[in-house]
């Protein structure tokens, strides 16, 4: 049986230097990615974190990082139930196309017995959404609250 | 009317767009925004179970035809589908779109499902694997700017390589 791979393409009426800046910038992280604010001086191999109100909550290492066209880093969940052991990869690709980026997260990666693939599978689209709103309307629709309610209740059916 | 217990899913698409299940639902049935957001083509459909299906060409030929399967507005909107305006396509089985529409906070959750009752090939499923994304995000477009996106629209070559495969 292959490994699962998961990909999310979506279509922002941007530029791809937006687009990066926002994948990369600490501030915008924070805005659109739920209280998720990245830092990382995006140097191959050093680190990258995203913190949500002082908690460590995704960690990684800069695998690629070619300005405005691709951004790829190892991927290691915090958060509950997650132990920080359990590491993928994400590569995020930008193509600009006419009046809009069209931006394609791959995740892959997971160990055979990892527990990431379904989070990652509910969590990308809505990121990737409120990333697009972001960029497209200065707002996110999707706010931290209601994630933390979303995520809590997905936990609690599993 | 279809049995829809046979049609297996392939391809589900989920985005968020801050509008009501109403807005989403008036979105994907009323000719005036299927215009602007897939690909030029106007929905032509009778708003009940059982009622007939269309996309249509602005010259008014039948791009896709199928059969309403469920019509339960605004939560959820599924249609068999036939693509009749493509060379080869009419005699593939009839595929499966279910649209699903649910309030996410302040928002709505929209998961797009393509199903099928056949064994199909990759190539095949590159078709629908390429244009949801980009249907459904200048949906969302759409409904959050007022301004719907222009986005390039090819059938993968795959996708047309396969169709011909099949007809030999």
């Amino acid at each position: 049986m292959s490994k699962p791979t998961f990909v999310y393409v979506t279509y922002i009426a941007s530029t791809p230097e937006k687009v990066f800046k926002a994948l990369t910038d600490t501030e915008a992280t924070a805005k659109f990615w739920f209280g998720n604010a990245v830092t990382s001086d995006w140097k191959v191999g050093s680190p990258v974190t995203f913190h949500r109100e002082g908690k460590l909550i995704l960690s990684g290492k800069v695998i690629e990082h070619d300005a405005s066209r691709r951004l790829s880093y190892t991927f290691t969940p915090h958060h509950e139930p997650h132990n920080g052991s359990d590491t993928s990869r994400v590569v995020m690709d930008l193509e600009q196309q006419k009046g809009q980026v069209k931006l394609t997260v791959t995740h892959d990666g997971f160990a055979p017995d990892s527990t990431v693939f379904a989070g990652i599978s509910n969590g990308w689209p809505l990121v990737l959404s409120n990333l697009k709103s972001y960029l497209e309307t200065g707002t996110t629709p999707l706010y931290a609250p209601w994630y933390e309610e979303a995520a809590q209740r997905a936990t609690a059916e599993a | 009317m279809v049995d829809t217990t046979k049609f297996k899913p392939n391809t589900v698409y989920v985005t968020y767009i801050a509008a009501t299940p109403e807005k989403v639902w008036q979105a994907l049935t009323d000719p005036a925004f299927t215009k602007q957001y897939f690909a030029g083509f106007a929905v032509d459909v009778e708003p009940r179970t059982g009622g007939a299906f269309r996309m249509l060409y602005p010259d008014g030929r039948t791009h896709i035809s199928g059969e309403v399967v469920d019509w339960s507005p605004p939560r959820r909107f599924c249609c068999t589908w036939v693509v009749e305006g493509m060379p080869g396509f009419a005699e593939l089985p009839a595929c499966l779109v279910t649209y699903d529409i649910e309030q996410a906070g302040d928002a709505v959750k929209l998961t797009m499902t393509e199903a099928h009752s056949w064994d199909v090939p990759e190539a095949i499923l590159s078709g629908g694997r390429s244009g949801w994304p980009a249907i459904l995000s200048s949906l969302k477009s759409l409904l959050e700017t007022g301004k719907s996106l222009v986005i390039i629209m090819e059938p993968p070559k795959e996708l047309i390589e396969a169709v011909k495969a099949l007809k030999k």
